[in-house]
């Protein structure tokens, strides 16, 4: 049985690459989304318009606000002087924070006070603590104090990720993303087409088995998907520098484990739905948007409701991208991804079950 | 005596409490030319589809080129060749590409692809348009050689499911001349179809009323038991009988 699987292999890579417009898309779409993540799409802190009030007016705080404004992370927009036309540049929407340097009641000390626009609550956490962050390295040599007033000043290091770079973040999520979406779609919306043309009928009733059809159907999107994991990985590298810590190795590994998940996944969808537009919509709704929200790459699980945390852990994007960063980006070894190896594993075996069930029952 | 190559004993397909086929008994002779007729929701394609292997029958027994339609099916399947209604090629791959497509799955080796594909563009005169594209095909040739497709490695049996729906009459008789080449190698051809012109070129027809054979003889007896001019009137004498709507 081995020449008539390659006869239909080699079928499948036509199929592909005589449609020049959807191979552009699955080679193009990760450049794409890569770049827009890395440069458009940010969430990371970068010349956030600040106003400063500064009452005090002293060698301190004139050093401090200095500071301020050399950082890449605010920009100044005006040096005010007084509240009241803080408040206005708020509601004009031209600044998202107003520092305020009060004078002391004792000559000589001065108070800080911040005021950070927070409609938008991930940023304004983040402006604080950058904020503060300045205004302890500043005025820790003098007599400064936090609240407490016993002296203690936190020392934060950040590990892994010291610059609090979203890349780190973004770039194991685009890869769940992408390889959803091109081995469960593009599996799916193939088998399904051979339905809607009537080829199927005529492959069912060849001595092909269905396992082999399956495979075949299969093997194409999986070589494509690991030039796109590659595609990913150089220009994060390169481009962005993400760090590659761990095994190359095992994260390809990894990668190829995900992507089986998404080909059972694609494969049980195209037993369910008729149509090609139907598989889209289903791969669409069913497999991108738990991937885009539930998997952790947007919104920090943590921060969900208890029944969200719950419904994540069936999502698989949710286990490789914690691989992934394990990997990558913490440069962990194979011991500490054995969970998540672990879970995706399961999740192929019940999978495969599932629609070869399914396929008997179409029969 | 000729051997028969399709045979059935009370063959049966329920869905549910809905019986699709209901115990039919046939036989087909090798090399005959065989019209399986009834009107839409008959249960002609549920037959049809226990007698390729695809479908497990609820009851009944049936034998197709000699294998067991229940634990067989994988032998009956290389042994019989089989063409849709809906067009069983692909349109994206070129001519040749399709003939070493199936070739490829029936097992045919490069040597024998190679004459059979040479073999069969000379045949159906399109030996230009080896490297076409099927789209671009018209629907006459594109179904002449899907069929020459279905047979290419030589099957027992050849289903035929509407093969000629949508062509014009001209077409539809040249479509028929390569049947009877077929049926005179000694492949068995077992057609359905809605054309009653069609029926006329059978060598027996059966005709499928409510999931039962009501009848079936050569299209000149079944004329004479009927008092009918042709194989319409026969058709509707038949299925006017009928209970069921179409789905």
């Amino acid at each position: 049985m081995k020449s008539p699987l390659v006869a239909f292999v080699r079928k499948e890579f036509i199929h592909i690459f005589r449609d020049k417009r959807t191979m552009m898309i699955l080679l193009l779409m990760p450049v794409v989304l890569i770049i827009l993540f890395g440069y458009a799409i940010t969430t990371e802190i970068k010349c956030v318009p600040i106003a400063i009030l500064d009452q005090s007016r002293d060698e301190v705080t004139q050093k401090m606000i200095s500071h301020f404004v050399a950082s890449e992370y605010f920009e100044l927009y005006k040096m005010i002087d007084n509240v009241e036309e803080g408040r206005a540049l708020f509601r004009q929407g031209k600044v998202r924070m107003v520092l305020i340097v009060e004078r002391g009641k004792v000559k000589g000390e001065s108070e800080i006070q911040l005021l950070v626009d927070a409609t938008d609550p991930n940023e304004a956490t983040q402006l604080s603590a950058y904020a503060t962050q300045i205004a302890v390295e500043q005025l820790s040599p003098f007599t400064f104090h936090l609240s407490t007033g016993k002296g203690i000043v936190p020392v934060i290091s950040l590990l892994y990720n010291p610059q609090l770079r979203g890349a780190y973040n973004f770039v194991p999520g685009v890869m769940g993303l992408i390889l959803i979406l091109i081995c469960a779609m593009m599996t799916s919306v193939g088998i399904v087409k051979e339905k809607e043309i009537g080829t199927m009928e005529v492959l069912l009733v060849s001595p092909l088995k269905p396992v082999y059809i399956i495979l075949a159907k299969a093997t194409p999107y999986l070589l494509l998907s690991l030039v796109n994991i590659a595609t990913i990985l150089a220009l994060s590298y390169f481009l962005l520098d993400v760090p590659i810590n761990g095994s190359l190795l095992l994260l390809v590994g990894v990668s190829v484990l995900y992507a089986l998940v998404a080909l059972c996944l694609g494969l049980l969808i195209s037993t369910i739905a008729d149509t090609q537009q139907a598989a889209m919509l289903i791969s669409a709704v069913v497999l991108m948007l738990p991937v885009i929200l539930l998997s952790g790459m947007v919104f920090p699980i943590e921060n969900m409701p208890e029944i969200l945390q719950v419904i994540s852990n069936i999502v698989p994007a949710k286990w490789y991208i914690i691989a992934v960063k394990d990997i990558m980006i913490k440069g962990l070894g194979l011991g500490s991804v054995l969970q998540e190896i672990g879970i995706l594993s399961l999740m192929v075996v019940v999978l495969i079950g599932l629609s070869v069930k399914r396929f008997k029952i179409r029969l | 005596m000729i051997m028969n190559v399709i045979e059935t004993d009370k063959l049966t397909k329920c869905f549910g409490s809905f019986t699709a086929v209901d115990h039919i008994s046939f036989a087909v002779g090798e090399g005959e030319i065989f019209g399986f007729l009834g009107a839409n929701g008959a249960g002609k394609t549920t037959a049809m589809r226990m007698l390729c292997g695809l479908s497990t029958p609820t009851s009944g027994t049936g034998k197709v080129a000699g294998f067991d339609i229940y634990k067989e099916t994988e032998q009956i399947k290389r042994h019989i060749g089989y063409m849709s209604q809906k067009f069983s090629l692909y349109g994206d791959l070129k001519v040749w590409e399709n003939i070493r497509l199936y070739g490829g799955i029936y097992g045919l080796s490069e040597k024998q692809l190679k004459a059979k594909t040479d073999e069969l563009l000379r045949v159906l005169d399109l030996e230009n348009e080896r490297n076409t594209l099927v789209d671009a095909l018209p629907l006459g040739w594109k179904q002449k050689l899907a069929f020459s497709v279905a047979i290419i490695h030589e099957p027992r049996i050849v289903f035929l499911d509407e093969p000629t729906g949508g062509v014009d009459p001209v077409t539809r008789r040249q479509f028929w001349e390569l049947i009877y080449q077929a049926a005179e190698r000694g492949i068995t051809v077992f057609v359905t179809t809605h054309y009653m012109d069609e029926a006329e070129y059978c060598n027996r027809v059966s005709i499928m009323v409510d999931g039962k054979i009501e009848a079936l003889d050569s299209p000149s007896a079944l004329k004479s038991s009927f008092k009918a001019g042709n194989m319409n009137e026969v058709f509707h004498a038949l299925a006017r009988r009928a209970k069921r709507t179409e789905n």
